[in-house]
C-alpha cells in the first residue's frame, strides 16, 4: 500500500477581522445603563468581549464577527432592547455565484483547515442549476462504503496528468520499443491556475507556488509573473505560453515538468520543437470553454498533446455566448465528445473557472474531468473579499499585496486540506477507492432530471416547467 | 361530552397545556412597541383578544407587550386595534426586523415561529404565518393537496378521527404495536443532546402513545421508566448496546446510515464526552468517538438477516426497524430488508438530521426523501410485500403537512427530529457542536447549559406541538371524507406538483414561496 497522503494543516489566523454576518442593534432609550444582568457579559461565546470593537466603545450597529446567531442576547435582555440585523457589509461580499456564504466558509477553512460542519440539517434550496442539480450516490448494506476519513481503508485521491499513448509498441524480442511515457501524478485532482484578476503581487504568487509545492500539485501561471523567487518552485509550476513567445522562455521550459500553450490552429506543429527543448516534457493546451471547446479538445487530443486545460468563466459558465451553459454541462460535452470518438483515454482534461467549493471537485470528476483548476478560492483563502476594487485600480481592503508568503501558503494549504477531506467524505460515501475511478462515473451520482422522471413523473405526469427552483 | 372524553382516553391522546417560552423576550413576526407616553391605563389589555397586552392590577408599571402573539398591522381593520385605541398614542406595530435574520430555505422564520407557538399553546397560530411551506423551491414545497370535493367533507370531531399507525404488519406473532400518531421521534443520542431534553422526549412519547429513540448513545437509567416508548438503536459503534437494553425495547432499530451524513458514520466531539457520557458508552472521557461506516459484518442481505435474527432471538417481543439512507437503489435495500425480516423500513433522506454533520454530506450525498418515498412504495407494491412492511420516512420532514404528503406518496408514517428541537426553541443557528455545544441548551452536555431545560417543559412543548399537528391532519382527512390516516397511504392521486401543471391549472394553487436568502 502506498504511503497515505495527508495534508498537514495548521491554524493561520486572519490578518483582518473577517466580515461577520450578524450585527446587533440596540434601542438604548430603554437600556437600564449598567445592568448587572447585561446579556453582553453573559454571551456564552464571549462575542462581545472578544469583539474588536470593545463593548464599552460600541458604535451602532455593532457588527459581530464571531456571533453564532443564537439570539440569547435578543431574548434575554432584561429590557428587550436588542434586535439582530444582517451586516450589510456581509451582504455585499462577492456576487450571485461567489456568495457571502461561500466566501465566509472559504475563509474559515483557510483559517483552520477544518471542514465545514453544522447541525440541524441542510438549510439550502431543494436543488439548483449547474452542480446543484447533482447528488452523489452512496452505498449501503450490499455495496459497502469506504472508511477513508478515519483511516481504516485507504482511499487514493491521486490522479495522473501523464502522457497516455493509445498503445505500447514492442520489438521482436518483446522489449519496449522507445521510451516509457512520461508520468506525472498529482496527489489530488486539484491544480491551481492564476486568477484572471486580483492583486497578483509576487508575495501572492509565491504563496500559491509554495502551497502547490507543499501539496504536490501544479500551478498554471503566465510567464510575466514567473519571477526568480517563484522559479524556486519550478517543478510545481506550469508556464502558460503561446506560439509567439515560447521560444523566448526555453529556460523556463527546461525547468518545468509541464508547459501549456494557448490553443490556435496548427499549434501541434510546435510540439516537436518543445520536446526538442526537453524530451520528457508534458504538454498541455489551453482552450477557452466555449461552443467550440469540445471540437477543439478533440483536435488537440488527436495531436501529441497530453493535457487539455479548458478555461471557463469565473462563475463556472461557458464563455463567448449570451446564453452560457454551466460548467457541469460543458464538462459533459467535452468528455462525451472524446468518448464518442474513442480518444478519451489518450488525453487528460483539466477544467478551470468557477470551481468554488469542495463539492465541485467530485462533481466535476463525475461529469468527466480528470482534475480541476482553481483560481479565485486561492485569493479568497488569502482573505480577498471579491470586492472587485482592484479591477478598477483601487486599493485592496485587505492589503493582499503585502501578505507574508509563508502565511499565505499555509492558508491555501489549509483550504486544500479541508477540501481534500471533503473529497474523501464523498468518495467514502460513494464507495469509490480511487479518484481516477470517478472520472465520468455518472452511475455513482443522481441527477435532478433523472430523479424527477423516475420518482415524480409516475405520480404527477409530465414536467411542464423548464429549469429548477 | 362524556362520550368524547372516552374517545380521547381510547385514543390515548394527552391534554395540551400552556408551556411558555423559556426566554424573557420571545421573537415573533411583528414587533409591538410601547413608548414612555404610556400611562398604564390598561385599555389595550382589555381590548386585545390575543393577549398581547398584559396588565396585572397590582402592577403600577406597564409590562412589555407579548408581541409574538400580535396579528400585525392587519388588525387595523378591527375595532379593538390597540394602536388606534390607545389614548396616549403610545403603541406602534410593525414587522420585526429580527425575523429577517432567522431561518433558512427549509425552515423559514415563519415556520419556526409557528412551531414555537404550537409548542407553547397546542393550537395552530392565529398570526398570519406560513408554516406548511418553505422557500426550498422543490419537493414538498412544490407539492400540494388537490382541492377536495366539498361533498366529501365529514363533519365529525377530531376525537373520531383515527391518526394511528401499526408498526408490525407481518403477522409473525410479535406485537402489532399501534402508535396514536403517524410519527415518532428520531434517534438522538445521550452525549449529543442534553439529558433533560431526551427524557422530555421520552415522557412526551409516553403521553402521546408514540416512540422515541436512544440514538447511538446508550441507555441512561433515566430512560428506564419510559422503556415501553423507547427504541434502542444499534449502530455501527455499538455504543451502549447491551442485552438488557435490547430486552427493554419494544422496537430495536438497526442504523445502517443516517440522512445527515449518509455513508459516513458518526462522530461525537471529545468536548461532549463527559464522564457520564463516557461511562454509558464505555469509553474514555474527552475522547472523540467515531462510529465506523458501514457495519463491517454486513456485506449482503444474508449478513443483514443475521443481525436481525440476533435481535429477534434476544428479545422475542421486539420489532425490528432498519434505518437506511436514500441511495439510488433505496428500493432494493427496502426489499432486501423485508426479506431479512424487518418489520419497519425507515428511510432517512439526505436533507434531514439534527446533529452536526459535514455540510458537504448534508447537501450532496444521497437523494432527498421527497424522491425516495414514491420510488420505494411503488417497488414494494410491485414486489408484493408492501402490505407486510411498515414504511417510515424521515429526513427533512418538517411539519404536519409534510408528514401528510409523505403518507400520501406512500409512507405509513414519519420520523421527526428537527421539529422536536424547534419545539424546544431551537433557532437553527446550526452550532450544535461548537464550544460548549448548543447555546439554546438543547444539543449540549455542558454542565451549565445542559440543565437549563426541564423535562416537564420539554415534554409539554412536544405534546402541544404534536397535538397541533393532529388538528391539521384531522382537518385534512375530514376534507377528503376519511376517518383514518391509514386511508391516506399511497393516495398520490390527491397530490399535484406545481411544476407538472399547466400555467392555468397552477394558478389554482398556492404558489411556492420564494425568497432569496443569504446563508
Amino acid at each position: 500500500m502506498p504511503k497515505k497522503y495527508h495534508i498537514h494543516t495548521k491554524k493561520a489566523d486572519p490578518r483582518f477581522p473577517p466580515v461577520g454576518k450578524y450585527a446587533t442593534v440596540e434601542f438604548r432609550e430603554d437600556c437600564a445603563g449598567s445592568c448587572r444582568l447585561c446579556v453582553k457579559k453573559r454571551c456564552i461565546y464571549n462575542v462581545h468581549k472578544d469583539n474588536f470593537l470593545q463593548w464599552s466603545n460600541m458604535t451602532e450597529p455593532e457588527y459581530l464577527y464571531i456571533c453564532k446567531s443564537c439570539y440569547r442576547c435578543v431574548q434575554e435582555c432584561t429590557k428587550g432592547i436588542f434586535s439582530m440585523a444582517v451586516n450589510p457589509e456581509y451582504l455585499s461580499l462577492g456576487d450571485d455565484y461567489w456568495t457571502p456564504g461561500i466566501i465566509s466558509s472559504t475563509w474559515a477553512q483557510a483559517h483552520t483547515g477544518n471542514i465545514p460542519v453544522s447541525g440541524a440539517g441542510y438549510r439550502g434550496p431543494f436543488a439548483g442549476e449547474g452542480f446543484d442539480s447533482i447528488w452523489a450516490d452512496m452505498s449501503e448494506i450490499v455495496r459497502p462504503t469506504r472508511d477513508g476519513i478515519h483511516g481504516r481503508e485507504y482511499i487514493s485521491t491521486m490522479v495522473e496528468l501523464s502522457r497516455r499513448p493509445i498503445r505500447l509498441e514492442f520489438k521482436q524480442d518483446m522489449s519496449l520499443a522507445g521510451e516509457l511515457p512520461a508520468i506525472l501524478e498529482i496527489p489530488l485532482p486539484v491544480t491551481f491556475q492564476e486568477p484572471k484578476f486580483g492583486v497578483l503581487s509576487e508575495s501572492v504568487l509565491l504563496a500559491m507556488a509554495e502551497a502547490a509545492d507543499e501539496i504536490g500539485t501544479l500551478l498554471f501561471i503566465g510567464p510575466e509573473n514567473y519571477s526568480d523567487a517563484v522559479a524556486e518552485y519550478a517543478p510545481s509550476i506550469v508556464p502558460c505560453l503561446n506560439r509567439a513567445n515560447y521560444q523566448r522562455y526555453a529556460k523556463l521550459i527546461e525547468k518545468s515538468r509541464m508547459v501549456e500553450l494557448a490553443y490556435e490552429p496548427g499549434i501541434e506543429t510546435e510540439f516537436t520543437q518543445l520536446r526538442k527543448i526537453k524530451p520528457d516534457l508534458l504538454i498541455a493546451v489551453g482552450i477557452p470553454l466555449d461552443a467550440k471547446a469540445a471540437e477543439l479538445a478533440l483536435m488537440a487530443a488527436k495531436s501529441e498533446v497530453d493535457t487539455v486545460h479548458l478555461y471557463g468563466s469565473d462563475n463556472g459558465r461557458e464563455l463567448n455566448t449570451d446564453n452560457p451553459r454551466y460548467l457541469k454541462d460543458m464538462i459533459r460535452e467535452v468528455h462525451l465528445k472524446l468518448v464518442e470518438n474513442k480518444i478519451r483515454s489518450k488525453v487528460n482534461l483539466v477544467f478551470g473557472g468557477g470551481v468554488a467549493m469542495a463539492e465541485h471537485i467530485s462533481k466535476s470528476l463525475i461529469c468527466g474531468a480528470d482534475a480541476v483548476a482553481i483560481d479565485l478560492p486561492l485569493l479568497i483563502a488569502l482573505e480577498c473579499r471579491l470586492c472587485y476594487r482592484c479591477k478598477d485600480g483601487k486599493s485592496c481592503p485587505v492589503k493582499l499585496a503585502a501578505v507574508d508568503p509563508k502565511w499565505g501558503s499555509q492558508r491555501i494549504v489549509n483550504l486544500i486540506g479541508a477540501w481534500h477531506n471533503q473529497l474523501l467524505e464523498v468518495m467514502g460515501a460513494s464507495g469509490i477507492r480511487e479518484a481516477r475511478r470517478m472520472r465520468g462515473e455518472v452511475g455513482r451520482s443522481m441527477w435532478f432530471d433523472d430523479l424527477e422522471k423516475e420518482c415524480f413523473a409516475p405520480l404527477f405526469g409530465t414536467r411542464k416547467v423548464n429549469g429548477i427552483g | 361530552m362524556k362520550n368524547i372524553e372516552n374517545k380521547i382516553k381510547q385514543n390515548g391522546l394527552p391534554q395540551i397545556a400552556l408551556a411558555p417560552s423559556r426566554f424573557r423576550n420571545p421573537i415573533g413576526k411583528y414587533m409591538v412597541r410601547r413608548n414612555a407616553k404610556c400611562i398604564s391605563c390598561g385599555l389595550c389589555a382589555k381590548l386585545c383578544p390575543y393577549d398581547v397586552h398584559q396588565r396585572y392590577e397590582n402592577f403600577r408599571e406597564p409590562i412589555r407587550p407579548l408581541d409574538y402573539r400580535c396579528i400585525g398591522p392587519k388588525c387595523e381593520a378591527n375595532e379593538y386595534f390597540c394602536v388606534r385605541n390607545c389614548p396616549q398614542q403610545a403603541l406602534s406595530v410593525k414587522l420585526n426586523p429580527t425575523a429577517e435574520t432567522i431561518g433558512d430555505y427549509r425552515w423559514p422564520a415563519e415556520m419556526i415561529f409557528a412551531h414555537w407557538y404550537m409548542a407553547e399553546t397546542g393550537n395552530l397560530p392565529q398570526v398570519d404565518l406560513e408554516y406548511n411551506l418553505g422557500f426550498s423551491g422543490g419537493g414538498f414545497d412544490k407539492i400540494r393537496f388537490k382541492a377536495p370535493d366539498p361533498n366529501d367533507y365529514l363533519n365529525i370531531p377530531d376525537e373520531e378521527i383515527d391518526t394511528s399507525i401499526v408498526l408490525n404488519k407481518r403477522r409473525d406473532g410479535r406485537p402489532e404495536r399501534v402508535l396514536s400518531l403517524p410519527c415518532y421521534g428520531g434517534g438522538m443520542s445521550f452525549g449529543s443532546m442534553a439529558l433533560p431534553v431526551l427524557v422530555g422526549r421520552a415522557r412526551a412519547a409516553k403521553r402521546l402513545n408514540s416512540l422515541t429513540c436512544t440514538g447511538e448513545g446508550g441507555y441512561p437509567k433515566e430512560f428506564e421508566p419510559y422503556s415501553d416508548n423507547m427504541i434502542t438503536q444499534v449502530a455501527t459503534g455499538l455504543f451502549g448496546v447491551r442485552e438488557e437494553t435490547i430486552l427493554f425495547a419494544p422496537v430495536v432499530e438497526f442504523k445502517y446510515a443516517q440522512g445527515a451524513k449518509p455513508g459516513l458514520g458518526g462522530h461525537l466531539l471529545g468536548d461532549k464526552v463527559t464522564p457520564e457520557v463516557a461511562k454509558i458508552r464505555e469509553t474514555v472521557m474527552g475522547n472523540s468517538l467515531f462510529s465506523p461506516f458501514p457495519f463491517h459484518s454486513v456485506y449482503s442481505v444474508e449478513d443483514h438477516q443475521k443481525h436481525l435474527d440476533w435481535i429477534k432471538e434476544v428479545n422475542p417481543q421486539a420489532l425490528v426497524s432498519v434505518k437506511v439512507s436514500t441511495p439510488t437503489d433505496a428500493d432494493m435495500v427496502a426489499v432486501g430488508s423485508y426479506y431479512a425480516g424487518a418489520h419497519i423500513i425507515h428511510l432517512d433522506g439526505s436533507y434531514g438530521g439534527t446533529g452536526a454533520a459535514p455540510d458537504i454530506a448534508k447537501k450532496n450525498i444521497a437523494m432527498p426523501i421527497d424522491y425516495a418515498i414514491s420510488k420505494v412504495h411503488r417497488f414494494l407494491i410491485a414486489e408484493g410485500v408492501r402490505d407486510e412492511l411498515c414504511f417510515i420516512a424521515s429526513g427533512g420532514i418538517r411539519n404536519a403537512l409534510d408528514v401528510a404528503k409523505a403518507i400520501a406518496m406512500g409512507a405509513n408514517g414519519a420520523v421527526i427530529g428537527t421539529a422536536d428541537m424547534i419545539a424546544m426553541e431551537c433557532v437553527r443557528c446550526t452550532h450544535c457542536s461548537s464550544g460548549r455545544g448548543c447555546p439554546r441548551s438543547i444539543a449540549t452536555t455542558d454542565p451549565e447549559l445542559g440543565h437549563e431545560i426541564s423535562e416537564e417543559w420539554a415534554e409539554q412543548r412536544l405534546v402541544n406541538m404534536y397535538m397541533a399537528w393532529r388538528k391539521q391532519w384531522c382537518e385534512l382527512l375530514r376534507q377528503y371524507g376519511m376517518r383514518s390516516i391509514k386511508e391516506l397511504v399511497g393516495r398520490s392521486d390527491l397530490l399535484v406538483h406545481l411544476d407538472y401543471l399547466d400555467e392555468a391549472e397552477r394558478r389554482k394553487y398556492q404558489p411556492a414561496p420564494k425568497k432569496k436568502l443569504v446563508l
